[in-house]
């Protein structure tokens, strides 16, 4: 007892000693005077953050220093915010697109940065979800965007002497002939993360049907609504899907999913180009990709080209020269080229003519030449009213595929939710 | 007691400083400030806040909506607190019992063993049934196909019927070990002179447990229920680790817990509210307060009547 | 006729205590099979994870890729120590200010007793988060972000609260001759309280595992006021394996099986300890 009493005891003043020692050691071991830190979600890029960007940023810039420190996705925005408010934030935070990250600024979080140099180099376009309603001041650079569309096995077309689908016909065609032979789940998506059914789902094959920018802006005019023609048949397509998705979907969560497919166990995923990173590490068949196809009577293509991630300046940072400095350097061509090699499947929003070597991510960049690009209708204004519209499109597009309520129900309470807030909805 | 009288005495102070210390400011201190939240409104884009009275708390409580959102996580909290009041302290009391029935061999390995879910982080729990139940790796289906039950297998916490009871007794799984540990030091304080003198009467194991030792743990009971009761309406990591902020499918695993979390924090493109998150904080708050009254005044006193 | 009664009454014994030890091992079975689940898998190879997860690992489906990853991308040995420090000292402190506030609860009557039980008991009734930005400003106003005391002062405070609660239900039922026999022979009340409190050591045990449990496995806190590498908890650490885009399960079951195992070990030592062999004496003088 006494032994295991003061074995306790030198641990901690190990510890704590540790501790204490730890933070003077950071404050006065000066090697490199400045630290800047970037707060971000994206955990899975730590690695190259650590050894490919940051080093390439230190190779201009040796006596900047610059800790990569991600928070949990699901843990992102509460903890960011808890921080922002408490005073403890980092130095540079990456921003998610439109309100979340325009309320930061408005309370004072964001710092400007309309007059950066270097944001010439991205479009209207590009900066629009991270600026105020009128567009004239901006808050974040742009760094990427994600792309939705299906990637698939190759090898089970080839075994199956399947064609990637061009139609809607053509979809539910080739899901027939999967499920008919038997060997492979047709769709690998479930329905328990719910975010999946509306982003993979009604977002991905949705723009076909509402035209894309024309529907997204009807949407805020408010001169479309969910209850339109153009909408209910979104939610049907996604009805008909749960017949080729696998056994006890609405249990199967977003991991469940990913590991299915790059098992080889499935022959489709409804993806966003995101996905592809991990999917080149674990999957071991060729995989290929091919855009939402396009319902009777649709001839132009419409892709969700998702402006999803920038990084913006906390303004109580110590260092404010040094963190422009970094972020003017993120408008460069060196980092659009870095950025969108190292994390295929997230393209860089810049003007900057760049290669992507990726074969697969090559893919979906090619669909921005064949089709119009938009972006997830939820996300700029018709979010910020009570009830919320992105939460009821994943709770909605979620139950219509488990079959709990109807295509006509989904839309009916959508816009029934819409009309309670949104004034040129009513 | 032993020593009466109003007189201040020192060593009271004593003994209870460093503890209010550090709990008023590192507890009570900044709950006082966020629940002051709940009689405030966020006025303008900048954050500030102006008093409005009780204008959250009549919003929450009738508002279309708030109010369908809060009944609904208020009610399958309810659910939530039954299933482990009829499941969980029945398992706790009966495992205890046989801890402590007679010198049984190998007690300790069991005690210590058998408390090992209730050690895990509730990340750790939610994974590891996630997978069980997960229709992809097939554990709890191989299982049930083993004895001839496949069929039985359905993907419990997907479906709208079935997820809170899956979620319920996954908890009732990872803690029923502190109603057990709760009762274990309560069986084991009885005095073994006692126990003993009423087997030499001839009473069977079963009589003196219901006659004799029962009512000696009964306390213990009250405990148990209350500390069930705070920890179930408090309850938050186990359906935010599995079934996300939006606690689907359509919110029928929705606690107060998590539609608090989901008001307060936000979530997605939804902006945290402080002021109604403070709001749904402080209805908790007072629904909590309400069961450890009635157990402090009602449950207690007359416990401790019955005792002496 | 005596003998033929005491042989059915040991054969009833015997069966009775043969249920016991079966319905003991069904629960322990229950509760070890998930866990002994993750340590499983968590040394097998991807695909066997998925094929065959009721399997033990084979010399073909032995892979240690798991670990490898966590091991380096992340410093679980630093986790380890962050975590044990942050248990222990808080542990110490609940438990001993606890046991000083629960005495003078359940000992003296004075004015403003069933006040200070009840400020004491509001701890347990309200979600902490609720206080996070609160107690994120006063952390920065004293300068302990990112100081393992943050997350040491913040856990003693909610340990506290419950602690408190169930001690002074348990310090109401030592035997009076005893604090009588100490007070008669002239002992301070800080000697009583010093006698009184071995006696009480089970529930002193029992509580110091309660509270160890939540401080271990909390998230949250780590998470807003010591996220810097240097600070970062077993849990946070691991969580790293866990978030919302990470579908590798080698690394997501290796890092679990290393959140899990200091956790019993600790566990085993404040159990070995403080609760066995402690049986006998406690309540019972």
């Amino acid at each position: 007892m006494r032994k295991i009493i003061s074995l306790v005891l030198v641990v901690v003043v190990a510890g704590l000693s540790f501790a204490g020692g730890g933070q003077e050691a950071g404050g006065a071991a000066v090697e490199p005077s400045i630290t800047l830190t970037i707060e971000s979600w994206r955990n899975d890029d730590l690695s190259i953050w650590q050894d490919v960007i940051i080093p390439a940023f230190n190779e201009q810039y040796p006596d900047i220093e610059v800790v990569f420190q991600p928070l949990p996705p699901a843990e992102y925005n509460s903890a960011l915010n808890a921080k922002l408010e408490g005073g403890s934030a980092g130095d540079l935070i990456t921003a998610r697109p439109f309100d979340a990250s325009l309320s930061l600024y408005q309370k004072g979080y964001l710092a400007n940065l309309t007059d950066l140099p270097g944001m010439d180099n991205f479009s209207d376009v590009a900066k629009s979800a991270w600026q105020t309603d009128d567009g004239a001041e901006t808050f974040a650079v742009p760094m990427a965007s994600v792309i939705h569309g299906f990637i698939y096995n190759k090898d089970v077309f080839d075994e199956l002497n399947l064609e990637e689908p061009k139609t809607v016909d053509e979809f539910f065609a080739v899901l027939d002939a999967i499920k008919d032979e038997g060997t492979y789940v047709p769709l690998a998506m479930g329905t328990a993360d719910l975010w999946e059914a509306a982003t993979m789902g009604f977002q991905n094959i949705g723009p076909n049907y509402w035209n894309g920018e024309e529907g997204r802006r009807g949407l805020i005019e408010g001169s479309e609504g969910f209850t339109d023609p153009q909408y209910i048949p979104v939610w049907e397509q996604l009805a008909r899907w749960a017949g080729y998705m696998p056994n006890g979907f609405e249990a199967q969560t977003y991991p469940d999913s990913q590991n299915m497919f790059t098992l080889g166990r499935a022959a489709i995923y409804p993806a966003g180009s995101w996905e592809i990173g991990l999917f080149n590490q674990q999957a071991d068949f060729e995989m290929g990709a091919f855009p939402p196809p396009l319902p009777a009577g649709q001839n132009t293509l419409y892709i969700s080209d998702h402006t999803d991630i920038a990084l913006g300046m906390n303004p109580d940072t110590p260092h404010p020269e040094e963190a422009r400095l970094f972020l003017e350097w993120m408008t460069t061509e060196e980092f659009a080229e870095i950025y969108s090699n190292q994390l295929p499947g997230f393209f860089s929003l810049s003007d900057h003519a760049i290669t992507i070597e990726d074969p697969l991510a090559q893919v979906f960049l090619q669909w921005r030449q064949i089709g119009e690009s938009t972006i997830r209708n939820s996300y700029q204004i018709l979010s910020r009213g009570e009830p919320n519209l992105e939460n009821d499109l994943w709770n909605y597009s979620a139950q219509v595929i488990n079959g709990d309520i109807t295509p006509e129900e989904a839309g009916q309470m959508t816009q029934d939710g819409l009309d309670q807030w949104y004034e040129p909805q009513r | 007691m032993t020593v009466t009288g109003n007189r201040f005495r020192s060593y009271i102070a004593v003994f209870l400083l460093p503890a209010t210390a550090i709990y008023t400011m590192f507890l009570i201190y900044p709950l006082l400030g966020s629940l002051g939240l709940s009689l405030q409104e966020t006025v303008g884009q900048g954050g500030q806040t102006q008093f409005v009275g009780f204008a959250n708390f009549r919003r929450l409580l009738t508002n279309e909506n708030w109010a369908p959102g809060f009944w609904n996580a208020l009610g399958n909290n309810v659910y939530f607190f039954v299933i482990h009041s009829l499941v969980q302290n029945p398992i706790g009391l009966l495992l205890a019992s046989l801890l402590t029935a007679g010198k049984l061999r190998g007690q300790n390995s069991y005690r210590t063993a058998l408390f090992m879910p209730t050690m895990l982080s509730v990340v750790i729990v939610g994974f590891i049934w996630q997978l069980i139940l997960s229709p992809i790796w097939g554990v709890a289906e191989g299982f049930l196909g083993a004895l001839g039950l496949e069929n039985w297998f359905k993907p419990w916490l997907g479906l709208r019927e079935s997820a809170l009871t899956a979620l319920s007794l996954i908890s009732v799984w990872q803690f029923y070990g502190i109603p057990m540990m709760l009762f274990y030091t309560g069986l084991i304080g009885i005095p073994d002179e006692l126990i003993e003198s009423a087997y030499v009467d001839g009473a069977s194991g079963w009589k003196i447990f219901w006659r004799l030792k029962f009512p000696l743990i009964l306390p213990v009971l009250g405990i148990v229920t209350v500390l069930t009761f705070v920890g179930n309406f408090n309850a938050f990591d186990l359906i935010y680790t599995t079934q996300g902020t939006l606690a689907g499918p359509d919110f029928s695993t929705d606690i107060l817990g998590t539609y608090f979390f989901r008001v307060f924090f936000g979530h997605q493109l939804q902006l945290g509210n402080p002021t109604m998150g403070a709001t749904v904080a402080t209805m908790m708050f007072l629904i909590i307060l309400a069961g450890v009254l009635t157990y402090m005044f009602a449950w207690r006193r007359r416990v401790e009547t019955y005792e002496m | 006729m005596k003998i033929a009664h005491d042989v059915r009454s040991v054969r009833r014994r015997r069966i009775g205590r043969a249920v016991t030890h079966l319905i003991l091992l069904g629960f322990v079975l229950l509760a070890a099979f998930p866990v002994i689940l993750v340590f499983m898998n968590a040394f097998k190879a991807r695909r066997a994870i998925f094929s065959a997860p009721l399997a033990l690992p084979t010399r073909e489906t032995f892979s240690l890729v798991g670990f490898e990853t966590v091991f380096s991308r992340s410093n679980f040995p630093i986790y380890y120590l962050n975590s044990v420090t942050v248990v222990v000292v808080a542990i110490g402190f609940v438990v001993f200010f606890g046991a000083m506030a629960a005495w003078a609860l359940s000992e003296y009557t004075f004015k403003g007793n069933r006040f200070m039980s009840i400020y004491l008991a509001i701890g347990i009734m309200i979600p902490i988060r609720i206080g996070t930005v609160s107690i994120l400003r006063l952390m920065v106003a004293l300068g302990l972000v990112n100081t393992l005391w943050s997350l040491i002062f913040v856990y003693t405070a909610q340990g506290l609260a419950l602690t408190i609660f169930i001690l002074s239900q348990f310090m109401a039922q030592v035997p009076r001759d005893l604090k009588d026999a100490a007070r008669v022979d002239g002992a301070s009340e800080y000697r009583i309280f010093g006698i009184v409190l071995p006696v009480v050591r089970p529930a002193l045990a029992t509580v110091a595992v309660f509270t160890m449990i939540p401080i271990w496995n909390d998230l949250w806190f780590p998470l807003i006021l010591a996220p810097s590498g240097r600070t970062k908890t077993v849990i946070l650490g691991a969580q790293e394996f866990l978030g919302q885009f990470v579908s590798d399960w080698n690394s997501v079951l290796a890092a679990l099986s290393l959140a899990i195992i200091p956790v019993l070990a600790l566990y085993l030592v404040f159990s070995r300890q403080l609760i066995v062999g402690l049986t006998k004496g406690a309540l019972k003088q």
